[in-house]
């Protein structure tokens, strides 16, 4: 909402929220000029109608290894939100300590793709890689949200119960009681997001949806492409009929049984990465603090920073600023298809059946096919980006529109939507954009991996090139960037009042 | 009170009128014609908004419509909250430019409009910053700006000083055709309005011109049972 304040001196409580958007649009204006986005495939639209083509005719063809990779996709992710749970749980106990909430942003600034490339190189491409890579950041995701509940509890309860010098017994009858709701809540939509980035994990190897869906791809198989694809879908729709909290303990059972956590792990191995591969080159061995070393260990700093790191940083942020307002205008457009402001009944089902679907999409999918279709560059991220957080937005604010009590004589249509609606729903709006800000730029960086030149592109390059010390720097960089933003994030939605509890973002 | 000839406006014959599915006015029978003032007198809960409203929707396109409740939008401003009764005055382009930035002509109509119900100076504020006797005021401007010949207001003054109450109805008579409002004031009922309607239990106990009531016939309808 581009309002201009100025001359006529409008003085509205919305002020400071115009004042941001526009900010963010100017900043993701200058963003364009330095964006790569030139289209450069000869035609995309025939690409896209193969595409169409396979769609509409899915073909297996092979049943084993379609079941069989849908198995490994829910494992992973079932497996992994488990340990997530219980390690953001033990993590949050401690969530008063600077130090655990710091540690706790460190391990989910790193993408799961990035954790597997690095356990990959200890523990190869096995089961084990596949639950660390996603128990690690959504045990500090969840560590948060059980933190931040935990805060938000009433105290009353933990007021009036004597202590008993029991604080662990304490926790456990006040205030885990009154968080219970909320966290499975937020852990089961978690779960979903986790079969997600389970199934992205086949394309850095490990034997899940993803690895099948990009030889498929890649080789221009879509009838192929499009099962997988279609499972995935189906994997992800059908949860909530058969995935009942009864059954869970038998779940979680039959994943652990069937995909048991194992790896040859090489203790030498491991100590040589840790101890040795991601020093940096020029400080690895004996004359440690001698002047050439710092000298070389200097050009290194340099070499690393002027050819890879400033510009994968400069792009990671070109890319993830043009994609947040990117996804900010389009949830603005998509969201009345979830409101009874404006669809009716069988309207908004089939609107918010589309939201729901375009949510299921991975982004890093996403940008596959549009990197297939419309060759590099930053349109199919910014397109992937886009529509699927967009998706998640405009669902969660058209919902929110069910508070929005509108009087006999309100407008319809365009003038409903400019006037009625969208000034009364925009801080919630912005809070939840704000939200998805560190998530857009966590994946900016990932899709790197798939060729547009974000960190992601230079990480996976390093580890190609198994230049470990780099990659490891580069992953560091990348971290860093996510805290900044994640840390900015919570400043912009503090000094604007915007809710600070997210709800399922 | 002399019988009108003309059709009536508004016209409900044994009508049973339901609030959130309670009945609450039944057996109805009203009719009223063009150019009368009614103010619809009675105690909380006697059916004054559910009747307002049945009546309102039987003329939505010639009815101004002021409820007691006047869902403004909190965070645009009092100019903009005005303006919105004009909407459909003006094309969606003209709308969205004005939303953006108030535009020369529209900011004309609506000062014009705040002047006359004292807003000017809250003109460009939002609205969740007035008082509520503002924002009530910031209501009735919305609903002077339709240029409809039908007032229709639940309580329209009910948040204003007693000056400010008689200036607003008096603007409100002047400006509409046809004025039907409920009101909590039994003297500025007899002051403003041509015919007075007394709702109890339910149904009408009292309709009569108000030249031929007093003050004291009216109390009654506030008698607790």
């Amino acid at each position: 909402m581009l309002f201009n304040s100025g001359a006529n001196s409008i003085d509205t409580s919305a002020k400071a929220l115009r004042k941001t958007s526009l900010w963010f649009a100017v900043i993701a204006l200058l963003c364009l000029l330095g964006a790569d986005l030139d289209i450069s495939t000869v035609d995309p639209w025939q690409e896209l109608g193969l595409m169409a083509t396979g769609a509409l005719r899915p073909s297996v063809w092979s049943w084993s290894t379609l079941l069989s990779s849908l198995a490994n996709t829910f494992s992973f992710a079932l497996q992994g939100i488990a340990l997530a749970a219980i390690g953001g749980f033990v993590l949050a106990l401690g969530y008063g300590s600077s130090a655990v909430r710091a540690f706790c942003a460190f391990i989910r600034s790193i993408h799961e793709l990035f954790w597997a490339l690095l356990f990959i190189q200890i523990t190869g491409l096995s089961s084990l890689t596949g639950l660390l890579a996603i128990a690690i950041p959504y045990a500090g995701t969840l560590a948060k949200i059980y933190g931040e509940l935990f805060e938000e509890v009433d105290l009353a309860p933990a007021g009036n119960t004597p202590a008993a010098g029991q604080p662990l017994i304490h926790f456990f009858y006040t205030v885990l009681p009154l968080a219970w709701r909320p966290m499975t809540t937020y852990t089961s939509y978690r779960f979903e997001c986790a079969i997600r980035s389970s199934a992205i994990l086949g394309f850095v190897g490990l034997p899940t949806l993803g690895f099948h869906l990009e030889t498929a791809l890649g080789e221009g198989h879509y009838s192929e492409a499009a099962a997988y694809f279609y499972a995935l879908l189906l994997l992800i729709g059908t949860l909530r009929l058969w995935l009942k909290k009864a059954l869970l303990p038998i779940y979680l059972l039959a994943v652990f049984y069937y995909l048991p956590p194992q790896a040859q792990i090489s203790w030498d191995l491991l100590v040589r990465f840790i101890s040795v591969d991601i020093v940096p080159a020029p400080l690895r061995g004996d004359t440690f603090l001698s002047a050439t070393t710092l000298s070389a260990f200097a050009d290194w700093c340099s070499l690393l920073w002027q050819q890879q790191m400033w510009p994968g940083l400069i792009n990671t942020v070109v890319l993830g600023q043009i994609s947040l307002v990117f996804t900010a205008l389009l949830a603005l457009l998509l969201f009345p298809l979830n409101s009874p402001l404006f669809f009716r009944r069988w309207g908004r089902t089939l609107g918010d059946g589309l939201l729901v679907t375009l949510r299921t999409l991975p982004e890093y999918l996403l940008a596959f096919l549009g990197l297939l279709i419309l060759g590099p560059s930053m349109v199919p991220a910014i397109l992937a980006l886009g529509i699927h957080n967009a998706a998640i937005i405009s669902h969660l604010v058209g919902r929110h529109t069910e508070g929005v009590l509108l009087r006999g004589d309100a407008s319809h249509g365009l003038n409903r939507y400019f006037y009625e609606v969208l000034p009364r729903i925009y801080r919630h709006f912005l809070a939840f954009l704000f939200y998805r800000w560190e998530v857009i730029l966590r994946e900016t960086a990932i899709l790197g991996i798939l060729g547009i030149s974000t960190l992601g592109f230079y990480i996976d390059s390093a580890f190609e090139e198994f230049r470990f010390d780099r990659a490891f720097a580069l992953i560091l960089a990348s971290a860093l960037l996510n805290i900044g933003v994640d840390h900015l994030a919570r400043r912009i939605r503090l000094r604007l009042h915007l809710k600070t509890l997210p709800e399922s973002l | 009170m002399t019988a009108p000839t003309d059709q009536p406006l508004f016209e409900l014959i044994d009508r049973r009128l339901e609030y959130q599915e309670q009945t609450v006015l039944d057996n109805l029978s009203l009719c009223i014609y063009p150019g009368e003032r009614v103010a619809l007198l009675g105690g909380s809960g006697a059916g004054k908004s559910t009747l307002l409203k049945a009546l309102y929707e039987q003329r939505p396109e010639q009815a101004a419509w002021c409820p007691q409740q006047p869902g403004l939008v909190p965070m645009l401003s009092a100019f903009h909250n005005i303006y919105m009764g004009a909407l459909q005055h003006h094309s969606f382009f003209y709308n969205l430019g004005n939303l953006i930035k108030p535009l020369p002509a529209a900011r004309r109509e609506v000062t014009e409009i705040a002047r006359r119900i004292d807003l000017e100076p809250q003109l460009y504020s939002s609205v969740d910053k007035l008082s509520g006797g503002q924002q009530q005021r910031t209501s009735i401007g919305r609903a002077l700006i339709q240029r409809r010949s039908i007032f229709i207001g639940d309580e329209p003054v009910a948040n204003v000083d007693e000056y400010q109450a008689e200036r607003l109805l008096r603007l409100i008579c002047q400006q509409h055709q046809s004025v039907v409002v409920a009101l909590h004031d039994i003297d500025q009922a007899l002051q403003f309005c041509t015919r007075i309607i007394g709702l109890k239990d339910g149904a009408i106990v009292l309709d009569a011109a108000s030249d031929q009531l007093s003050a004291s016939d009216l109390a009654s309808l506030y008698d607790v049972v």
